[in-house]
């Protein structure tokens, strides 16, 4: 199967033909164990639909316990408010005791709180209080909740006022306007980035494992001995790699457009060149694994341990990377998939904004740049 | 019997540690993580980013902004004099939000008209973009309470006392590195167990062992036990870091806290097991481990509720062990959970770890390539 044949051929024609029987020699690898092909194509389909279902930040029907202490037609009017409201479902209970237990269970994740005085005191001039406590252990969740509760407050307010006959005086009014996400849906934002968690994944396993399992069964020194270059055996094993993880590529990007119905602002184009450009860093780490591990056994852990992990914290992918702590945040200059996450939130989101695509794009190229020549210079050394 | 486990025993972590390489990707990652994911992973935002077009020379306009810029949390970037220049700050993501005050504002504040702010925020991180709203929101509700007390209007008919239980200050870093502990166990549990099997398949000493005097469940004990050693230690050694370095407060019983993390590593185990005795080669088994951690860890609610996802993702996740682990990593660490209130997570990972064993012990007889 190995290219012996040749050797009369001009170099640059025979280096053409060993590179073309080393990619025909790792094409047949791959189809003959399919797991490969099932890492690049029914990996990403399976864990997006999984996680592009499975991840949302936005609650909905969170359980609220109503504690009404004494009934009266103020009490009936707020509560009214959160009957409608799409974020809550509520529970009523008479006293605080219960709701504090249905609390404590797990049950509610908030109490709002009306004392038995609150007729009396949202009748008189001052200003009565609305007990609220808010499980606090899910900290994201308690401020979402929140906000939930603060607009159903603010739609009370105004429901009342206009209710008296006299509308309600803000000074102060806020307009919002949201830019790229009006409707603030988190799969918009989290389907992007998912695609950059799970390539990392796809090119670090496809990859993590094809330099050791050379090694591992003697079937190096095998390559060595023929005139194949070492440029022409990391090419050969990372053209077949790079097309398979392009197609897995493709698929997410189709299942992101058409069934998350992530709206895509930027060109398609845009959109391929870099996800090419991160594609190749995610395999030149893989092959760098690959080439520093002793065997499969280490490669494999490695894999596991440096590219899943960091690109889901460390990418900016759910967690604001400018909220990090300083030398939290050098370190995620190292991760690729921290790019790649800037460059699809805004190519998918706010369009082809080149400022940052631009800066992010030569980023990734240099990371990628660093990963080939780290991998050369390991195999050249281990070839004496 | 028990000297045959122990020697099973002996010879599986001379497996795993005589090599250095498998040495230290044991022990420093799970360090290095802990510390770098207890920092990084967090939802509270405390440097924003934001830009101000003000068209109002009056004095309540600049007072209202320095409540903004005041705040240790907020971070003016730039003062914008025309329209056109909010969205390149925006675009280039150089602002989170951009805040613009008519030339009115002054004087519909004095008049008693409602003064408009407008924000412009950017939705690409939508979660990120909602928290900031509400800070917004509360710095313009505090605003007007004190803008109508000192003109003497009247204040709402009733308002919102908001008070948090189990993490007064709202530090996501107390939900998360709890959280981080589930996690790393889990990493950790599986990089010993997945690969156990499979690796002797592939050197073909399995078949060896299978002859010795060694009946399969001795097999599975002396498999199991390794990992159970060791991601006990690794457990109870990044609880300690949880506790001493990020002051993570631990008010429920240890014992609640052990319980789960023996189930957990039981059911943990289990599915590792059965991974490896699946598996023919170890790419094999390296791929069931990253398909079985992948999803586990992204759908057991560390970072996003489980609440939150659809119906059928959420059935699915009564399988996943980290799951349970999760809720009584959670309640005896912040809400102080005794063992009685945990039952409901204990048992169906002593479920699962039962079944995935007696799979996995089923598998090293029957499973003959």
């Amino acid at each position: 199967m190995m290219k012996t044949s040749g050797g009369q051929d001009s170099r640059r024609g025979g280096g053409f033909m060993r590179l073309r029987g080393m990619v025909r020699k790792e094409s047949l690898q791959i189809i003959r164990d399919p797991s490969s092909i099932a890492i690049a194509f029914i990996l990403p389909m399976i864990l997006l639909l999984l996680f592009g279902y499975g991840i949302s930040l936005d609650a909905r029907h969170v359980p609220v316990a109503l504690v009404v202490e004494t009934p009266s037609p103020q009490a009936v009017s707020f509560t009214a408010s959160f009957s409608q409201s799409p974020y809550f479902s509520p529970i009523n209970f008479s006293d605080i005791k219960s709701a504090e237990d249905a609390m404590m269970k797990g049950r509610v994740d908030g109490i709002v709180w009306l004392r038995e005085n609150f007729a009396r005191d949202v009748l008189s001039p001052g200003a009565a209080a609305i007990g609220v406590i808010i499980n606090g252990v899910d900290a994201n969740k308690a401020r979402i909740i929140e906000g939930y509760l603060q607009g159903a407050w603010a739609n009370w307010l105004g429901q009342y006022a206009e209710g008296l006959g006299r509308p309600l005086k803000m000074p102060v009014v806020l307009e919002q306007r949201v830019w790229f996400n009006p409707e603030l849906r988190s799969r918009d934002f989290l389907v992007p980035g998912l695609i950059a968690v799970i390539m990392t994944l796809i090119g670090g396993m496809l990859t993590a494992m094809v330099v050791a399992r050379e090694w591992e069964r003697g079937t190096m020194e095998a390559l060595m001995v023929t005139p194949i270059s070492v440029k022409e055996i990391l090419l050969g094993k990372l053209i077949p790699y790079f097309l398979l993880g392009m197609g897995g590529m493709s698929l997410s990007v189709g299942m992101a457009v058409w069934l998350f119905q992530v709206p895509l602002q930027g060109s398609l184009w845009v959109l391929f060149g870099t996800s090419a450009l991160f594609l190749l860093a995610a395999l030149g780490m893989g092959l760098l694994i690959s080439t520093v591990a002793k065997n499969q056994f280490v490669a494999g852990q490695v894999a596991i341990i440096t590219t899943f992990l960091p690109a889901f914290i460390l990418s900016g992918f759910i967690f604001d990377i400018g909220s990090m702590p300083g030398p939290i945040q050098l370190i995620t200059y190292l991760i690729a998939a921290r790019y790649f996450v800037a460059i699809l939130q805004t190519i998918f989101l706010a369009g082809n904004v080149w400022s940052i695509i631009i800066v992010n794009s030569l980023a990734l190229l240099a990371i990628a740049g660093i990963f080939f020549a780290l991998v050369r210079r390991r195999t050249r050394k281990r070839l004496n | 019997m028990i000297r045959r486990i122990i020697a099973l025993m002996i010879k599986e972590f001379l497996a795993l540690l005589k090599d250095k390489q498998s040495r230290v990707v044991l022990i420093a990652p799970p360090l290095i993580q802990l510390l770098v994911f207890g920092y990084a992973a967090t939802y509270d935002l405390n440097h924003i980013s934001y830009a101000v077009y003000n068209e109002d020379t009056g004095a309540p306009a600049r007072n209202f902004l320095s409540n903004l810029e005041g705040s240790p949390t907020f971070h003016l970037a730039a003062r914008l004099t025309a329209d056109n220049q909010i969205a390149p700050l925006i675009d280039a993501k150089k602002v989170l939000l951009a805040l613009h005050l008519d030339p009115y504002f002054t004087r519909d504040l004095l008049l008693g008209r409602p003064a408009k702010l407008q924000v412009i925020i950017d939705g690409r991180d939508s979660n990120t973009a909602m928290l900031v709203l509400g800070y917004v929101r509360n710095i313009v509700n505090r605003f007007n309470l004190e803008w109508s007390a000192e003109r003497g209007d009247p204040p709402p008919p009733a308002l919102l006392k908001v008070r948090y239980w189990f993490n007064p200050n709202l530090e996501s870093r107390w939900f998360i590195v709890p959280g981080i502990v589930g996690l790393l166990t889990l990493v950790v549990t599986m990089l010993v167990t997945a690969l156990s099997v499979a690796r002797e398949r592939e050197a073909g000493t399995f078949d060896q062992l299978l002859v010795t005097p060694l009946r399969p469940a001795e097999i599975l004990l002396g498999k199991a036990l390794p990992g159970f050693i060791i991601g006990f230690f690794e457990a109870t050694f990044i609880i300690l870091i949880a506790v001493l370095w990020f002051n993570i407060p631990l008010r429920g019983s240890l014992l609640a806290l052990y319980v789960g993390i023996f189930l957990f590593l039981l059911s943990a185990i289990g599915v590792g097991l059965m991974i490896s005795s699946i598996a023919v080669t170890q790419q094999q088994g390296l791929l069931g481990a990253f398909l079985f951690l992948v999803p586990s860890i992204i759908l057991s609610g560390f970072a996003t509720p489980i609440a939150n996802m659809p119906e059928i993702v959420q059935r699915l996740t009564m399988l996943n062990p980290l799951r349970y682990f999760m809720v009584i990593l959670r309640s005896v660490f912040l809400e102080g959970a005794s063992p009685g209130l945990l039952i409901p997570q204990y048992w169906p990972m002593a479920v699962i770890g039962l079944v995935t064993l007696s799979i996995a012990g089923w598998l090293f007889r029957h499973r003959m390539y």
